[in-house]
């Protein structure tokens, strides 16, 4: 039987603050994957975007993390990395997705080498990498419908950028009955180029909890029970992060990558 | 906090409950919110009465499991509980005698597990002996005599209960005057839905309509037992969908199948059973 490809998953985000709805995408993809046979799903990866991002009512990324860290407590596969949120600036995604790709493989190095010393090769399951040792991890980049439409956002993403993204790494797209990923790709040509990478998986049990819904209505003295973990609620409860001022942070600010953007053309004179 | 001027609320959700999801949970937050919202009425309770087997809905596995999958899924509630009366009887019941058993039961202390509790109100209007209510969570109040400080039992359901009053011989249609007139009801619905139109469309509802609470839903969340159930029979996750608990249980048990969702089929539904031969009479 051929060998499963390890997969990674990265979901990159605001995650201000983390629903039910940014775990299901975890596990909507991670079903769709196994069930193509050609994977094997071996982690997620949930990454707080850093403060630096300037999206308005961005709340600290050490809550975000904090409240990332809660909702994946009783999750066996994913996690919440926070090296994204502790660079000094905003990086860009595709920065995020090779940087854990290069720490996936030197993992994977230094258990092949592990391997090698042993005297014999335990039997493991399946999940485990040890007996896949022949095949390299791929990893991929987990997201929304909304996201893609993000490509064709004037200025925000690099041209260069969204070719590695889709083309060395990947694309796992859930999208909600009603949308339509298939006619983004058609129009935009290096999606189109690269549509045999990007996966799209129909999330037939709509469940939209937007962020921006949950912290209007933590605002408003709202239940959110049940849409968000009992243990992100009680934390949001506890440090009081979503105010009035809170929503109110980085308002009238251009997010950092249209900074950025606008620096490269613009640029000071010194 | 005193609140002399706010009716309090019992909220009731009878169905299936074949499983429980975190949608039928979110149904109680959004009406207790909204009702506060009011500034007319104060939630003191909320209540998951699972039908019985006897209900025979193809795919209704035993009530034991679903009354204990409800259980798990509430116990870190501090207001809304589950009760096993209705799925308890041998045969199956109208929702307006678990209504009426339940608004029996807030006023008087020692509740039977008869079906007596299940007549008819008294007519509203006349004072009640007001006795100590152990089943109320809430600090007790100033008993006064006063009509507000009555308990209402609403019936907590979604927009397609509503209009399942439409379907014939499921409802009876002096049930659904007594519902609406005796007790009220609490409809949470999708932004976008036909509800407001039904209602329109219908003499009864319209008439009644100061009694129905329509609650708008403002997250789109179709997580149906339905498609729980669909996830499952795939090897689909459904973490996230329903508390971990239930789907622990659910996982530990083994309770969804092919098999399971073959149960009852072919079978007619209790209420269409019991109405059309009650027509016959």
């Amino acid at each position: 039987m051929k060998s499963r490809i390890p997969l990674i998953l990265v979901a990159c985000g605001s995650f201000n603050p983390v629903t039910n709805m940014h775990m299901r995408l975890f596990e909507l993809a991670r079903d769709h994957l196994h069930q193509t046979g050609q994977y094997q799903v071996i982690e997620g990866i949930m990454s707080p975007v850093n403060d630096d991002y300037g999206k308005k009512g961005l709340v600290s990324a050490r809550h975000r993390v904090a409240m990332a860290k809660l909702a994946l407590e009783t999750s066996d596969w994913i996690r919440v990395d926070p090296w994204e949120s502790e660079q000094d600036t905003w990086t860009e995604t595709v920065k995020v997705l090779r940087h854990h790709y290069n720490e996936s493989l030197r993992l994977f190095q230094s258990k092949k080498g592990f391997m090698k010393n042993k005297q014999h090769i335990e039997r493991s399951t399946e999940d485990s990498l040890s007996s896949q040792h022949s095949v390299l991890p791929e990893l991929k980049l987990l997201c929304g419908a909304d996201f893609l439409q993000t490509f064709k956002t004037p200025n925000l993403w690099k041209e260069e950028d969204i070719k590695e993204i889709v083309g060395k790494f990947g694309l796992v797209c859930i999208s909600r009955a009603g949308s339509d990923p298939a006619r983004c790709i058609n129009e935009s040509d290096h999606l189109t180029k690269f549509q045999h990478n990007i996966f799209l998986v129909k999330e037939w049990i709509q469940n939209e909890i937007s962020a921006t819904q949950i912290r209007s209505a933590l605002c408003r003295g709202l239940s959110v029970k049940y849409l968000v973990p009992d243990s992100v609620i009680s934390y949001i409860a506890h440090h009081n992060i979503y105010t009035e001022e809170s929503e109110r942070k980085n308002e009238g600010d251009l997010l950092q990558p249209l900074k950025l953007h606008n620096a490269a053309v613009n640029p000071p004179n010194v | 906090m005193e609140d002399p001027e706010r009716t309090e609320v019992v909220l009731l959700a009878c169905g299936s409950f074949n499983p429980i999801t975190n949608m039928h949970l979110r149904l109680f937050e959004l009406a207790k919110d909204y009702l506060h919202e009011t500034g007319k009425y104060k939630v003191i309770k909320g209540i998951i009465s699972p039908v019985g087997d006897a209900y025979k809905k193809k795919g209704l596995i035993s009530a034991n499991h679903r009354v204990t999958m409800a259980k798990l899924a509430t116990k870190n509630s501090d207001w809304v509980e589950v009760d096993d009366w209705e799925s308890s009887q041998s045969e199956w019941l109208e929702t307006l005698k678990v209504l009426r058993y339940h608004h029996q039961k807030l006023l008087s202390p020692d509740p039977t597990n008869s079906l007596q509790d299940a007549l008819p109100l008294a007519r509203p209007g006349r004072k009640r002996k007001q006795e100590p209510n152990r089943h109320d969570p809430v600090k007790k109040k100033n008993q006064s005599a006063d009509i507000k400080s009555v308990p209402q039992v609403k019936l907590l359901c979604g927009s397609d209960i509503l209009e399942s009053f439409g379907i014939p011989n499921l409802w009876k249609l002096e049930d659904i005057v007594e519902i609406m007139e005796n007790h009220g009801i609490v409809c949470i619905s999708r932004i976008g839905n036909s509800v407001e139109k039904f209602i329109y469309e219908s003499d009864i509802l319209w008439k009644h309509k100061n009694n129905i609470h329509l609650v708008e839903e403002w997250i789109t969340n179709d997580i149906s037992s339905t498609k729980i159930r669909r996830a499952l029979r795939r090897g689909h996750s459904i973490r996230y969908l329903v508390p971990d608990v239930v789907r622990a249980y659910i996982e530990k048990h083994n309770l969804y199948s092919s098999e399971s969702e073959d149960r009852n089929a072919g079978v007619v539904l209790a209420p269409l059973q019991k109405n059309a031969s009650d027509s016959k009479n």
